[in-house]
Formats: C-alpha cells, structure tokens, sequence
C-alpha cells in the first residue's frame, strides 16, 4: 500500500517510454518484444498513478526535489490521468497491431518497403509515448513546450516513414505546421513570462489578471495549439498526413497526437485563463468547431478513398470538441467538458480501430478506393465487424461511448439554450451517418471475381476489433471514467491553484 | 437486487447472447447454431410466461443500471411492456423456425441469425424500456441491427433500399433524440409512468411541450411508417421474407407505434394531450395513413408490395385508436399491437411460402394456388380476413372496439374512416383469395422447388407450421376475446392502469 502511495509513478510513466526507445533503438532484433514489454510497463505505472489519485486526489511531483520555479514540476489530476490511461490502451493495441504489420527484423533482405519503417517505428512510436505523457503531467508553460516539441519531432518523423513521394510531401507539410505552432505558442509563452515572470500553471492561474497582454498571449497560444490540433480552417495539412502514414501511425496520430493538443487547450482556457476569456472568443472557437465538423463531414463523404475519408473524418469530429468553449462559458460545466473529454477518449478508440482495419483492407486489397472493394466484407469479416461498431461510436449512436459524449454535449447545448449548437451536434450526426455508411458500403455485397487473397495475421484483426470494442464498452460504462473526471478535475476553480508549492 | 431485479435483463440476454456467440460460428456449424437459436427462442418465452405471470399479479419487475450520474439504462416491466414483450417473444419464436427453414442452403446464414437475434434484442429493450432514454438507446439499436438484415441480400437493389432505410430512420432517430434531450432538461429523467407525467408543467412550458410532442411523433412515424413518412417500408421489401415478417408484425413498424404509445399514455399522459390539443393532428394523420396506405394496396400486383401498403395502412389503427382518446378507443388500438402482429406475420410467411415453394410473387400469378397448396392458402385467407375485419377474427376486435370508442366520443368521422377502410381492405384482399380458391391454375409455376415440399406436405414442414400456428392464433385470439389471458382481456386490464380507473 504505502509503495502505491510514495512512488513518483508520473515520473515513471515518462521515463519508461523513453527508456523503451532508447532500447528498441539498439536491439532492432527483440524491438517488437520490447515496445511491448515497456509499453506493459507504462501501462502498470499508469494504473499505479490512477490508484495514487484515488486515494490521495490530485497530485503534484518536483522531479529531483527541485522545487519551483527551479525544478521540473509534474501535475496529475483526473483529466490528466484519463489521458494518460487512454494512450497506455490505444498505445498498446496499436503496437500489438504493428507486431505483425512490420515485417521482422531478421526478413530485412526481402526487399519490402516497410523495411525502413520497421526500423525506425518502434523507437519513435516510445519516443511519442513519453512526450505525450510528458506533456498531460507537465505543469508549466515552457516544459509543455519543449513535451510538444518531441511530440511534433516524433510525429512527423513517423508519419513520413514510409518513404513514398507523397507521404513524404505530407510530412513536411506536417513539420511546417508544426514548427509554426510551435513557435507561435512559445511566442505567447514569453509573452506571459514577460509580463508574470511565472510559468507554472498554478502560478500564472492565480496571477493572471484580464488586458490585452494576457489576451494577445492567449491568442497567440491558442492560434499554436489550434494549428496542431488542425482545427477548421488549419485542418489543410491533416487528411494527407494522416492518409499517407502507415496504418499504426495514422491512428497513432488520429487517436493520440492531435488529442494532446487539444487537451492544453482545455487546461489553458478553462484552468488557466478563465478569467480572460469572453464571449467573442468561446464563440469563434465554437464557430470554428462548427464548421470543421460540417466541412470535415461532407469532405469524408466525398472522398473516394478509404484512408482519406476517415482522416476528414477526424477533421469532423475534432470539430465537436471544440464546441466545448462556448458551452463551458455560457454555464454548461462539466456536461459540457466532461462530454467533450469524453467525446476525445472514445473517438481516439473508434478512429484507432478504424485506421487499424483500414491498413487490414489495404495490405490485403492492395489499395483503398472504396468503389473497387466490393465482396471485402466477406473476406475479412471480423475487419469489418470492428469498422462497423467503431462507426457506431464516431455517429454517435447508443450503445456506444460517442452517443454518451454527444449526449453530454447536446444536454449542455440545450441547458444553456444555444441553439445553434444544439443544430450543429445533430446536423454533424446526420452527416456522420453518411459518411460511416460509405465507408461500410461493402459489407454486404457478394464476393466478386477479384479474389482477396493476401494473408492477414489475426492479431491484427483482433487488435482491431478490441479498440472499437472498447469504444462500444465506454456507452455501457461511463459511469467509473466519468466520476474521475469529475471528482478529480478542477477547472477554473481552486483545483490547481491549491496545488501551489 | 432480487431476483425479480434480474428478471428482464435475463430476458434481454437470452436473445443478446445466443446472438452474439452465432456471430464467431462458422457457415458449416450448422446444428450448433439452429440449436443455440431455438434454446434461446424458447428460453425467452419461457421468461416471459413467468413474467406474464407475475405482472397478473402485481409483481415489480425492474433492472436499472447506471450510465451517467443523473441517467439509468432501466428495464421495467409493467402491464404494457408485457404486451408488447409477449408478442415480440411468440413470434420471434415462430419466425426463427422458419427463418431456419427458409434460409436453408443460402450463405452468410451465421450473419443473418446474429443480427436476427440482435433485432430481437434491440426490441424486447424497447419494449421494456423504463424512461423515454432506455427507448431511444433500444429504438437506435434497432435500426442499426435491422439494417443488415433489410441489405442482406447484398444486390445493388438491396443495398439501395438500405440506404433509404436508413436515411428515413436515422433522420427519424437524430428527431427524437433532440426531443427526449429537450423534454429531459425540463422534466428530468422521464421515467414512464401510468397516466403521464408533465401535467405539471403544461403551465410554463406549453408551446415546449407541443414542439416536442411534434417532434417525437414525426420521430416515431418514421418506423410507425406515418404517411408522408412511409416511403420507406414499400422498399425494404427486398429484403428476405422472415425479415419482412418480422419488421412488419413485430419490430420496426410495431417499436414506432408502440412509442407513440408509451408518449402518449405515459409521457404526456392522456388527459393532458387532449388538453394540449395534440391529439387530434395526430388522429388525423393516422386517418390519413389509414386510407393512402388502402389505396395504394388496391394498385399493386406484387404481392409483399401489397401486404407492405396493407401495414403502412393497418399499424396506423393503433395510433388512431391512441389518437381517439377514451378507454374504448384505447383498448382498439393497443389490441390492434397484438392482433395486427398475428395477422399480418401469417400473412408475410405465407407470400415467402408461395415466392419459396412456387416461385410466386405477384398477385396475377396466384390463380389455383388453393389446390396446390391448401393449407398455406388457408392461413392466408385468414389472415386476409381477419384484416379486412370479418368476425370473429382478430381484426374483428379491433375494429369493434375502435368503431365503439369513437361512437362513445363522438367522433363520427372515425367511423366513417373505419368503414371506407374496411371497403378498401375487402377490395385488395378478396380479389386475392378468389383467384387463389376459384379461378384455375393458368400454366406452369413460375419457378417450383421441389425439393422444398416432402413426400405428403406441401412445403418444408419448418414454412408450413409457423404459418399455421398463427392463422390459428389469428382465429383464437377473436373467439375467446373475453377469457382474461386473450389479448383484449390484458390490454383491458393496461387500459384500467393507464386511466386510473
């Protein structure tokens, strides 16, 4: 008992990651193996971490002992958690998946093209695990700084890995945007350090004080974060980078990394800045979240390959989130960002799941146009089984963790009496509706002579299915993930300032 | 928890796992799935004889459990439920007989027994739905597990009338969303109760409440298949005939009437509809229906597209009698749910019987069918019969007590209605039965499949019974009417709840 309670499990969870990539990078041979060793490891720390915040609430670690404003401060509290769980889950499955997608370290001299992503994927994917932890614990402006940074680094190093002409032009595409976000948000972070002489969140939280300062630094934060979250009309970069990766990385990417910025602004403007923040703001951000969801929706529903309407589909459903503004705002609470947290974690399941099994029906139909797949379903149907009920999820519909968060957000819609909001949630169903349908087109039709006979592992089927099983289980139990959210998150209450050394 | 906690839940899972467990089979497991259909086919009504039994005598039969902090999935089983639940269970078993029957031979057969017993699900949760939130989670389910089942053919026609379906019901679906999230932010958690629980806020809330009522009734109209919202249900006859059978006389036409019910009765409550004014558009449309659904059928010649125009027609009785208000009128229609469901299954299992056994799908074809097959002509004489109202057939009851109801409110309009209905119905069904009994065979069958019919019947024994029992149940269910465990005793017995008499 007393071990769950002392040991710095934050620390632990970000250093286990970095240490797998370190190690994956020198042992090519056991790399597989390992990532799902330390990924199992993290997993464990994650839980421990979870435990921890059960019994003693939110908590705050000084790497080293160093206090602030010296030291590296490390902050966790139910959203961060929950976060933190999410990535072990997703995390894990996906490196299950990818177990069989790369070809072995020992079947080098095949020529294949994946040789090179084999290689290089497992130390970036823990590379993107640790800076992703990083950056949910990370409790001052400039660490969260340097975690995005990683973040992107790592990201565009893996969505480029496969190589091909255009994946790589999506990728810089990607370090672009990235670098340009990134350096738009440590602009704003000087500012503010200029102005409060803190950075950590707690700090700043109590002193930040309303005027154009704090607001121009804001802006210039948000227009960072929004950028790599891809929020309409940033999104430009998303659907080729996303569409071009291998499939573990598309949903690496779909499911975790645009999440990551989306969670600071969260923190930021709901923990940080409530106090500067008006109604001229949340609107254009909820504007903004309208548009991507209806743009992103009609863009999927056009496209003719597969891959590329499940990334607009991301553009669409990034777009409910940040619909979270104006409702928090206007009185919402937690309905509102506790559907929209909960909106982020079941989409990361449900688009996982979908991009897994969209790289099934690529590696074994040799392309993705979805006009050619006719009889895909009857050769993969567990594939296709799991595209369904991860479907189910992204249209929101019960059973199913996408219909509780879509829920949440159209009762909070409701209760503040936005009507336009409560217009947009069902519109974006409907549209959604037609974009899942075409994208399951082909379950039900006969087989046809073209025979789809590339073997699959079964693994990567199943990793498949799990994820979208768990999107499903989260409509049945939200209550546990819900309630930690709530008992343990504060937003623009004491929560975080009171954590103040 | 007792065991009287537990008991609808089981009930649910007696269909939920046989179903999913049917899903991993493979097409040559045979025996292991007809055995696991059947089993849990008779478990269910067994359950539900046990559950008929303890609602006779007052016991509360109720699961809840927790989905959000303010929101429960509850399972509840009250005099009306059980009607619906009863009838669902019958003929769900009789269906999977034939089903089994039928789909002798054709492929994807594990596919289509895991969604049939999903659907099944999906309506026995509506049926037993505790709050207007557990409807509509089993209302959306149900679309989504009947739409494999209308597409399962896979033809380009069938994957065409699917996404009619679904553009009908979904619309329908996201409609009667919004609504239950509205009527929930201003009356809570909607729990069904007997005699209706927003009289108490007809004061502040009336225009709300009439918007939403709209809203809700064009919601369930969709699958009540409420002229204009019918356009639908003439499609999806596509799909295979125990599909057809079962989506007219139980599931998706039966969940939206028997909505309509449980708004009307135990959402609004009776007394305060009528006060809002609500009733009588509602009264109107079903006339409506009532009459364009006759008409139509009186100008097909193919014959599932007949008996399709005869539900959107017939089903609407239910809600007219729902409309007409009055314990009278109340009983017609709510025993319509029951009588309809028996008629019009006979009805479908008969035209699969002849399409199967002789190839026949059009009326023109149908001359000397009575020689050729006797007994099914004989259950669909029935069946046509006791539509058209001639006593003592079920039909007969109904209709006696819709007539009556309205006589005793003074609406004579309705009755006008009636009568011009029944005109219509003895106008498209006789014709039928006279080619069939009268006129002799012109020529060849067009397609007959002998290996379909043994040494002495007919047909497959597995077509013939089912078809039969409910022809007789048809029969049975109009000559004792007044013992206390026909359908018109138990619905007396609602009715008396319903009212607080």
């Amino acid at each position: 008992m007393s071990l769950i309670l002392t040991v710095p499990w934050m620390a632990w969870s970000i250093l286990l990651p970095l240490g797998g990539a370190v190690a994956t990078f020198l042992s090519r041979r056991y790399a597989s193996r390992l990532t799902l060793l330390f990924g199992m490891a993290t997993a464990v720390c994650v839980g421990a971490l979870g435990w921890q915040l059960a019994l003693k609430g939110p908590q705050r670690h000084h790497i080293g002992g160093w206090q602030v404003p010296v030291g590296i401060d490390l902050y966790a509290d139910g959203l961060a958690v929950l976060m933190l769980a999410v990535t072990a889950l997703v995390g894990l499955l996906i490196s299950f998946y990818a177990t069989a997608y790369f070809p072995k370290a020992g079947q080098e001299e095949t020529g294949d093209q994946n040789v090179a992503s084999s290689v290089y994927f497992w130390p970036l994917w823990l590379f993107l695990w640790g800076a992703l932890n990083a950056l949910f614990l990370s409790a001052d402006l400039f660490n969260i700084y340097v975690t995005l940074e990683l973040l992107g680094l790592s990201a565009v190093a893996l969505s480029g890995l496969s190589g091909k002409a255009e994946a790589l032009s999506a990728a810089m595409r990607y370090l672009f945007v990235s670098m340009i976000g990134s350096l738009s948000y440590l602009l704003g972070v000087a500012l503010l350090y200029n102005m409060y002489g803190v950075l950590d969140l707690g700090l700043l939280a109590s002193e930040v004080r309303p005027g154009p300062t704090s607001q121009a630094a804001l802006a210039l934060i948000t227009v960072g974060l929004a950028l790599k979250t891809a929020l309409f009309p940033f999104h430009f970069w998303l659907p080729p980078a996303h569409a071009n990766a291998p499939a573990p990385v598309s949903a690496l990417l779909s499911a975790l990394v645009v999440k990551a910025s989306f969670y600071l602004l969260l923190r930021l403007w709901l923990g940080v800045f409530p106090t500067v923040i008006n109604t001229t703001a949340v609107d254009l951000l909820g504007f903004l979240g309208a548009l991507a969801i209806i743009w992103g929706s009609i863009q999927a529903f056009r496209q003719r390959r597969l891959k590329l309407l499940v990334a607009y589909s991301t553009v669409a459903q990034l777009g409910y989130l940040f619909l979270v503004f104006p409702l928090v705002l206007r009185g919402g609470d937690f309905t509102a960002w506790g559907g929209s947290a909960y909106l982020a974690v079941s989409h990361a399941f449900a688009k996982a799941s979908i991009f897994l099994a969209s790289g099934i029906i690529m590696h074994v139909a040799g392309h993705d146009r979805i006009d050619e797949l006719a009889g895909i379903g009857q050769r993969l149907p567990v594939t296709m089984f799991a595209l369904a009920l991860a479907g189910v999820s992204l249209l929101g519909l019960p059973p199913s963790g996408g219909f509780i968060a879509k829920w949440m957000l159209l009762n909070a819609a409701l209760i503040t009496g936005q009507w336009w909001l409560v217009a947009v949630i069902i519109l974006g169903g409907l549209l959604a509706a037609g974009y899942v349908f075409r994208m399951l087109a082909h379950s039900f039709t006969p087989a046809t002579w073209i025979s789809f006979e590339q073997p699959v592992a079964r693994r990567m089927e199943w990793s498949a299915f799990a994820l979208a099983a768990v999107a499903i289980a989260l409509g049945l139990v939200a209550e546990p993930p819900l309630t930690l959210l709530q008992s343990s998150t504060s937003f623009a209450g004491p929560g975080l300032r009171e954590m103040i050394p | 928890m007792n065991e009287n906690s537990w008991m609808p839940l089981f009930i649910l899972l007696s269909s939920l796992v046989p179903g999913l467990i049917i899903f991993t089979l493979s097409e040559k497991q045979r025996a292991l799935r007809t055995t696991l259909n059947m089993a849990g086919a008779t478990i269910k009504l067994l359950l539900i004889g046990v559950l008929i039994w303890g609602v006779l005598n007052g016991n509360v039969y109720e699961t809840r459990i927790p989905l959000l902090p303010d929101m429960y999935l509850e399972l509840h089983a009250d005099a009306l439920s059980v009607l619906f639940a009863g009838l669902s269970t019958v003929l769900w078993f009789l269906t999977t007989i034939y089903a089994i029957g039928y789909l002798e031979g054709s492929s994807n057969r594990s596919r289509f027994f895991g969604f049939f017993s999903l659907c099944v699900t999906a309506t026995i949760g509506i049926s037993m739905a505790g709050n207007m939130i557990t409807f509509l989670m089993f209302y959306e389910l149900l679309t989504l597990t009947t739409y494999p089942l209308v597409v399962h053919r896979g033809t380009s026609q069938a994957l065409r009338a699917g996404n009619i379906y679904l553009a009908f019901t979904v619309s329908g679906g996201a409609l009667l969303l919004l609504a239950v999230a509205w009527l929930r932010t201003i009356a809570g958690p909607l729990h069904f109760t007997e005699t209706g629980l927003l009289s108490v806020y007809g004061q502040d809330y009336r225009i709300e409440l009439i918007t939403i009522f709209a809203m809700m009734i064009i919601g369930l109209g969709v699958k009540a298949a409420l002229v204009p919202l019918h356009a639908w249900l003439p499609k999806a006859m596509v799909a295979p005939a125990p599909v057809s059978a079962l989506l007219h006389a139980v599931a998706v036409v039966k969940a939206g009437a028997f909505g309509i019910v449980r708004v009307v009765y135990d959402v609004y409550g009776v007394n305060f509809a009528l006060e809002l004014g609500v009733l009588y558009p509602l009264a109107l449309m079903a006339a409506l229906t009532i009459i364009y659904g006759s008409l139509q059928a009186l100008v097909q010649n193919d014959l599932k597209r007949l008996l399709a125009y005869s539900t959107v027609s017939q089903v609407s009785y239910i809600a007219l009698g729902t409309a007409i208000a009055g314990p009278v009128a109340t009983i017609g229609g709510l025993v319509h749910l029951v009588h309809q469901g028996l008629m019009k299954i006979t009805l479908f299992f008969c035209a699969g019987n002849f399409a199967e056994t002789l190839g026949i799908h059009k009326v023109s074809e149908m001359n000397g069918l009575g020689r050729r097959m006797p007994w099914t002509m004989a259950a669909f004489s029935l069946g046509a019969l006791g539509m058209i109202g001639v006593p003592p057939l079920a039909g007969f009851i109904s209709k006696w007590y819709l007539g009556s109801g309205a006589m005793v409110n003074g609406q004579l309009w309705v009755v006008v209605v009636l009568v011009l209905s029944t005109v219509l119905n003895a106008a498209y069904f006789l014709p039928v039965l006279y080619r069939a009994w009268f006129l002799p065979q012109e020529g060849p069958w067009p397609e007959e499949h002998s290996q379909l019919h043994g040494s002495r019947l007919e047909t497959h024994w597995m077509l013939l019974i089912p078809p039969l029992v409910t022809a007789a149940l048809t029969l049975g269910v109009g000559l004792f009417a007044n013992s206390s465990i026909s359908p018109l005793g138990w619905v007396r017995l609602i009715t008396f709840r319903e009212y607080g008499l």
